[in-house]
């Protein structure tokens, strides 16, 4: 059975519809590339799928681990194990690195009815998973984001990802901002959470990503739709083509 | 159990009942008749056993009182108060002054457990704060009053001070706030009823925290306490200070004066976490807070630092305001102010700059929600003698919704051209990319805003000690319950 199964999903953001009809299956551990032209609606899919307010699903469903997505509030969707590496991560300021992931993963026992975990065992746990990311504790100690550099604020939703270890992870854009080191870094951080219950989507322009992290399969959007799908030689193909094919015109 | 998961807990036990202090307690009262005159004056001082100066002071007050006109300026709007339609004397009829705990009514230890004031001693916190409580007008007990005796430290009830020591009374009662300050001191210098006193003596650190807790019970009382602090040379202490009352459809009044004194090289730290009944959501009911706080840095090197958590009142009306008189004196104002709903805040400081190096200091957080309006209002005057006196101020404001608003109003008064003063203002909104990242993170809606705003106060929270900063910040969920959605 798919982990996360998307029919005829149709979306509206501020009245326009930007969604219009997505078909998409994905089964546990795999991983899946999406890539498309600017403005084609890969962003919008990773919050309809997150229960972001004001995107509004018009017609399909979204099943995750068999349960409707979409009657379930954001926070409850992440609590399910939805989770999203923000394109553009945001800033909090006064909310320590620490308090905020520590906030997050208690909220996430609360929901599944569990005990909370001892503060002292949560740093040790915090600080393995920055170390393989090749984060500071410095880091952690400063608020979530805020005077980070466009690359320390990748890294970081990787660190919460991997802290959170979500059943589903939707990456938006990961790569973008990261120095070739950071690149690295971060797909080794990635590719160690890969596992056979643990299914990525991968929001990504560049082909480089995925010499790192090897996706199962690859499809493009555009206008909304997904209109090709294939394996990771796709990604190779539009690297030298393009999008042209998939032009208003063409479509 | 972690801050904001308290603080749901909080909230979801306060379904029933919001404001959980909201509780009467059903004892029997002794009140003056309704109304003002010298009479009551008279009645008050007696039931005071108060030496005959006392009396003349408050009568002088009184007089003066007669003479002024109620503040308008503020931006804050209130029902007309009826100072006749009030009681300016209420005191639980079974203490008449108790001698130990023993004898305090078993109603009314009641009362502070469930407010989590514990007043047996061998309950408190092993020995780290000494309890003053105060039910409408009297002192019910001091605890670990032995302990500090033996040290040298005074803390009783100010009403046991005028009888106990009266020379240090009069030499220092009026001389940071006279009663010709403003109106709602006059009012307070001719009827105050009671409230703490505390002396440290020269170069004392206080080992404990000393707190007041403050809790209006009676309806239609006045609660005009008066507290009084005075740090001799080379001494050092923390006061902490709280303050609930029951819920009730009609206004409360509460007018008190707070006075501090820190002589040459000692350290006054005065922490509030003010949660009086704040009304319901359509604005009815609530503590009108009217307060003139305010201390004297009279010594070379002294420090006076106020630090502020007003969650609670309909309307607030306070400036706890330092004068660094001494040469190198520093004065600090740390202050989150909360209101929402039909809540209304105008706060702030003043820093009158004599001495020369004098140093202030004051971070302003002001949040809004609901139909609230909140204001910082705030005075830096440098005077001619002030050489290299210097002032730094941040006012951070942050709304919630549409239908609140936010006031900065600052007057700085510079004579003095040595003098640097800098003063830094923002307005933010918590916004729907902060509310969504931390949902995305598994917060609830009323989660994200509580650690949004906690994070917001930060610089303020940290200046409170341990024991308060964490129900400070469950009282910051708490007052915000209901602003999203
Ligand atoms: N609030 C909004 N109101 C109207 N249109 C919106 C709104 N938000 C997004 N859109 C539009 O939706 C379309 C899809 O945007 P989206 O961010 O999903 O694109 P994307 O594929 O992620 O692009 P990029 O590669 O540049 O990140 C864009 O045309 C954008 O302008
Ligand atoms: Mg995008």
């Amino acid at each position: 059975m798919s982990l996360l199964s998307i029919r005829d999903l149709h979306a509206t953001v501020g009245g326009n519809e930007i969604l219009k009809g997505i078909n998409l299956e994905i089964g546990p551990g795999e991983i899946h590339a999406v890539m498309g032209p600017n403005g084609s609606g890969k962003s919008t899919l990773s919050y309809v799928l997150a229960g972001r307010e004001g995107y509004e699903v018009t017609r399909g469903t979204i099943a995750f681990k068999g349960k409707d997505l979409i009657d379930l509030a954001a926070d409850e969707r992440a609590n399910e194990g939805v989770f999203l590496a923000f394109q553009y991560p945001v800033e909090v300021p006064g909310v320590v690195g620490m308090t905020f992931l520590r906030e997050a993963y208690n909220a996430k026992l609360r929901y599944l009815g569990k005990q909370e975990i001892d503060a002292m065992e949560f740093l040790k746990f915090v600080r393995s998973r920055a170390k393989t990311l090749n984060m500071s504790d410095d880091m952690l100690k400063r608020a979530v984001n805020v005077g980070f550099s466009g690359g320390e604020k990748k890294r970081n939703e990787i660190l919460q990802m991997a802290v959170l270890e979500p059943d589903l992870a939707i990456l938006d854009e990961t790569d973008s901002g990261l120095d070739i080191d950071a690149l690295k870094l971060v797909s080794d951080g990635v590719n160690e959470l890969r596992s056979e219950n643990r299914s990525m989507l991968i929001i990504t322009h560049y082909q480089r990503l995925l010499n790192y992290i090897q996706p199962d399969h690859v499809h493009v959007l555009a206008h909304g739709k997904i209109q090709r799908s294939g394996g990771k030689e796709l990604a190779l193909e539009l690297e030298a083509k393009g999008y042209a094919e998939f032009s208003e015109e063409a479509a | 159990m972690s801050i904001s998961e308290e603080t749901v807990d909080q909230v979801k036990k306060l379904e029933a009942d919001k404001y959980k202090y909201g509780f009467v307690t059903d004892i029997e009262m002794e009140t003056a008749p309704k109304g003002l005159n010298e009479d009551i004056i008279r009645f008050i001082s007696e039931k005071k056993e108060e030496p005959q100066w006392m009396l003349e002071w408050r009568l002088k007050a009184y007089k003066h009182w007669l003479t002024m006109e109620e503040p308008n300026w503020a931006k804050v709007g209130y029902k007309k108060i009826d100072y006749q339609d009030l009681y300016y004397y209420a005191a639980p009829k079974s203490m008449d002054r108790p001698k130990s705990l023993d004898e305090v009514d078993p109603e009314l230890l009641k009362t502070y457990e469930k407010l989590g004031i514990p007043l047996k001693e061998q309950e408190l916190l092993s020995g780290v704060v000494a309890v003053d409580a105060v039910f409408d007008s009297v002192s019910v007990a001091t605890t670990y009053k032995a302990k500090l005796t033996e040290m040298g430290v005074i803390f009783c009830s100010i009403s046991e001070a005028v009888r106990e020591y009266p020379e240090l009374v009069k030499k220092y009662l009026g001389s940071v706030v006279p009663h010709s300050d403003n109106y709602f001191s006059a009012l307070n210098c001719a009827v105050f009823t009671d409230g703490s006193f505390v002396y440290v003596p020269k170069g004392l650190r206080c080992p404990m925290e000393l707190s007041t807790y403050f809790r209006i019970n009676a309806e239609n009382t006045g609660q005009f306490e008066r507290t009084m602090i005075i740090a001799d040379e080379g001494s050092y202490v923390s006061y902490l200070e709280g303050c609930t009352a029951p819920q009730r459809d009609e206004n409360q009044l509460h007018a008190a004066v707070v006075e501090l004194v820190a002589l040459t090289n000692a350290e006054i730290k005065y922490s509030t976490v003010q949660n009086w009944y704040p009304g319901d959501e359509t604005g009815a009911g609530g503590i009108y807070n009217f307060v003139t706080k305010r201390g004297a840095c009279r010594g070379d090197n002294s420090k006076i630092s106020w630090t502020q958590v007003e969650t609670g009142s309909a309307v607030t009306w306070k400036y706890p305001s330092c004068i660094l008189q001494g040469d190198n004196s520093i004065g600090e104002f740390y202050s989150v102010a909360i209101t929402n709903n039909a809540q209304q805040a105008d706060t702030g400081t003043k820093m009158i700059h004599l001495g020369k190096n004098t140093k202030s200091t004051i971070i302003s957080k002001g949040i809004s929600a609901g139909r609230a309006d909140n204001t910082y209002r705030g005075l830096v005057k440098i005077m001619p003698k002030a050489e290299g006196a210097r002032n730094f101020t941040q006012c951070d404001s942050l709304l919630i919704g549409n239908t609140c608003g936010a006031h900065t109003v600052p007057y700085i008064e510079t004579r003095n051209p040595t003098a640097r003063v800098e003063h830094e203002a923002t307005t933010s909104k918590i916004s729907e990319d902060q509310m969504f990242y931390c949902q995305q993170r598994g917060l609830s809606p009323e989660e994200a805003v509580s650690l949004i705003v906690n994070g917001f106060c930060k610089e303020v929270m940290k200046e409170l000690p341990m024991e308060f900063a964490v129900e400070a910040q469950k009282l910051i969920g708490i007052s915000l319950e209901g602003s999203v959605g």
